[in-house]
């Protein structure tokens, strides 16, 4: 599908008018009236104070919001910089927005972002979430510098988060991708991150309109498709994330679905290139690492330990589905250990991650269903990390993190094993 | 007294040779027909489960999870299956023919009912086993569900949705092949009625104070995840 027959005519009108850019900063919005004023404004600074000389655009690409945010996006005119800044930017900077089909979620404007990167020839394109509560234009430099200065393809973030934030990436998401695709990724679905034109083109061509794409993690498509596509990849330190409180989230079961599902469909696509993949190698980093003292976590490890429980007993006919008997066995017999017995060991999880992969991959039951009966197991696995490491430092759980990313790449010849089979 | 014992034995006979040598070709090609048949229904057996193959039939059914469940519950490949019911179906069909050809009059017209009843006989089977593979996914779907949203009893709510289902299911297949028109469906809306009119009298007036409770905590639960604020992503 070519973009001229997605994008509306007005959209077209306005990329006309742009005629080219050389840096795009993508903005998906859905109902963020509230934060998007704010989170544009950033944007403008940023681009005005580090890429002065440079022909930049915003895109606002709006899932058919109610609370007027597109209208507010439209309104938005650029800052008096004279207040900012040493000096004015150079270049007349364009702020461009549509709405895109909204039952194709964050998938629908990432597909009208790339579309209008394609079109505007850009050298350099982020993305950045409409709700952000943290967000400063030192992001924007983080973020495109990497890009347009150091060649670099594909920039992921990394935030500062509290150690108990971000446990799916931590737990499932950075190091499988780790074992399986051979590059160590923090945060590989970053709701902030930046790509290259050849890259934006390349997304375009790869299918970048495939249902699973549309309705699951997009993110994570990104990320692994730069990475089985050996474009060059970078992460930056963007500092602290902060989103503003919102209401109607996905729940638990429903992030595991999206985000999980949308990795093993990656995993699907990739095959050819990550099941022969044997080395992992770092990402360079970029940006200066500071550390700060972030608000506690709160989380009730208790109620996650006997919904974990719960998940064991009721689900053991779905289970014996998907898992190996061996690993069905030992996870029967924690789940019958006290609460403060209770651990779910590195080799066991990982185990258990894989089974789950490969049972999706040979869809031994309806895919959505393998997903909800992981998430049982997670809040158990979740739970048992609360416990072990409630008073461990930043070192010693980076080092049990370091471990356990060690376990899922020596396991890999499992994944691979139960995979083909 | 003898030549007519004679005679009429002889008569008798004559008949009974008569019957049978009027009988055995109808016999001979009763068996022609239904070995021709069988042979000719395992040919197009061959040929379907081949077609389906060709045309990927299974994979229709794999994104539902349906292709891997079916080995799981006994029952063979969709393709398999269908090829196996084709084969029932033409190899009945041809020994029915070859029973007519024996031209018991009684026989043809219990036959010819059959073959009123055959397509809708299909039609019901097809019913009954969509219907059984729908009430399987929704009641893990809601066991799923349940167990996620920490809801009590899980199993128990998945089971009552697999009841309902499969008893909505058989009333439409027996309806379908007319057995007790109208009196399955009277009986079903009374059995459902009766079973939700006493769900809420037992739930509104025994255990008001049970849904207070539940309803209590569910709120308290609400309010507690949102204190929670730990991200996962």
């Amino acid at each position: 599908m070519s973009e001229d027959t997605f994008l509306s005519d007005e959209f077209l009108q306005q990329i006309t008018a742009a005629g080219e850019a050389d840096i795009l900063a993508g903005v998906p919005t859905f109902n963020n009236a509230r934060t998007i004023e704010r989170t544009v404004r950033a944007i403008q600074v940023g681009l005005a104070k580090y890429f002065p000389r440079q022909r930049a655009a915003i895109v606002i690409s709006d899932g058919g919001s109610r609370d007027g945010t597109l209208d507010q996006a439209k309104s938005i005119s650029p800052p008096d910089f004279r207040t900012m800044l040493a000096a004015p930017p150079l270049r007349t900077m364009h702020t461009l927005a549509t709405t895109h089909r909204a039952i194709w979620g964050r998938g629908g404007a990432f597909r009208t972002i790339f579309a209008a990167a394609d079109l505007l020839r850009v050298k350099a394109c982020a993305v950045i979430s409409p709700d952000l509560e943290s967000i400063t234009p030192e992001w924007i430099e983080g973020l495109i510098r990497p890009i347009y200065r150091e060649n670099v393809d594909f920039v992921a973030p990394i935030y500062l988060r509290h150690k108990f934030d971000g446990l799916l990436l931590k737990q499932i998401l950075s190091p499988l991708i780790a074992a399986a695709y051979g590059y160590e990724i923090q945060e590989p679905y970053g709701g902030e991150l930046a790509f290259s034109g050849r890259l934006a083109a390349r997304y375009m061509n790869e299918g970048a309109f495939s249902r699973e794409f549309m309705r699951q993690g997009a993110e994570v498509w990104m990320t692994t498709t730069a990475m089985a596509g050996g474009f060059r990849l970078s992460q930056s330190f963007l500092g602290p994330k902060i989103h503003a409180p919102k209401s109607g989230g996905l729940d638990l079961a429903g992030t595991i679905q999206r985000v999980v599902g949308g990795l093993f469909n990656c995993l699907e696509t990739h095959q050819q290139f990550w099941i022969s993949r044997n080395q992992v190698e770092a990402v360079p980093l970029f940006g200066f690492e500071n550390d700060m003292e972030l608000p506690a976590v709160r989380v009730d490890r208790r109620r996650m330990f006997q919904m974990f429980q719960t998940g064991v007993q009721e689900l053991a006919s779905v289970h014996a589905l998907i898992l190996s008997p061996d690993t069905l066995q030992r996870i029967r017999e924690i789940a019958k250990l006290s609460d403060r017995e209770f651990c779910l060991p590195d080799d066991l999880w990982v185990k258990t991650v894989y089974e789950f992969a490969a049972s999706f991959h040979h869809t031994v039951i309806n895919r959505d269903h393998i997903l909800q009966a992981l998430t049982p197991l997670y809040r158990g696995r979740i739970s048992s990390f609360l416990h072990e490491n409630h008073e461990a430092g930043i070192t010693d759980l980076g080092e049990k993190l370091k471990a356990l990313r060690l376990q899922y790449q020596q396991s890999k010849s499992y994944l691979i094993e139960r995979w083909s089979a | 007294m003898g030549d007519f014992i004679v005679k009429n034995l002889t008569e008798t006979l004559g008949k009974f040779s008569a019957m049978v040598m009027e009988f055995l070709p109808r016999l001979l090609a009763m068996t022609i027909i239904i070995v021709v048949g069988g042979v000719v229904a395992w040919i197009v057996k061959i040929l379907l489960r081949r077609i389906l193959l060709f045309l990927r039939f299974n994979s229709l059914f794999e994104s539902a999870g349906i292709t891997q469940m079916m080995p799981k519950t006994a029952l063979p490949s969709p393709s398999d299956l269908l090829a196996r019911l084709v084969f029932w179906v033409i190899w009945v069909s041809f020994m029915l023919f070859g029973v007519n050809a024996l031209g018991v009059v009684a026989l043809e017209e219990e036959i010819s009912r059959f073959f009123l009843l055959i397509p809708q006989i299909f039609v019901a089977l097809v019913i009954l086993f969509v219907g059984l593979l729908i009430a399987n996914f929704a009641a893990r779907a809601t066991l799923l569900a349940a167990v996620n949203a920490n809801s009590p009893s899980p199993r128990l709510l998945s089971g009552v949705v697999r009841f309902i289902i499969v008893i909505l299911v058989v009333t439409m297949a027996l309806e379908r092949i007319g057995l007790g028109h109208g009196v399955v469906l009277v009986a079903f809306a009374i059995f459902f009625g009766a079973l939700m009119l006493g769900l809420a009298l037992a739930f509104g007036l025994g255990g008001r104070d049970v849904a207070r409770r539940l309803l209590e905590k569910r709120f308290a639960e609400e309010q507690k995840k949102e204190e929670e604020g730990m991200s996962h992503l």
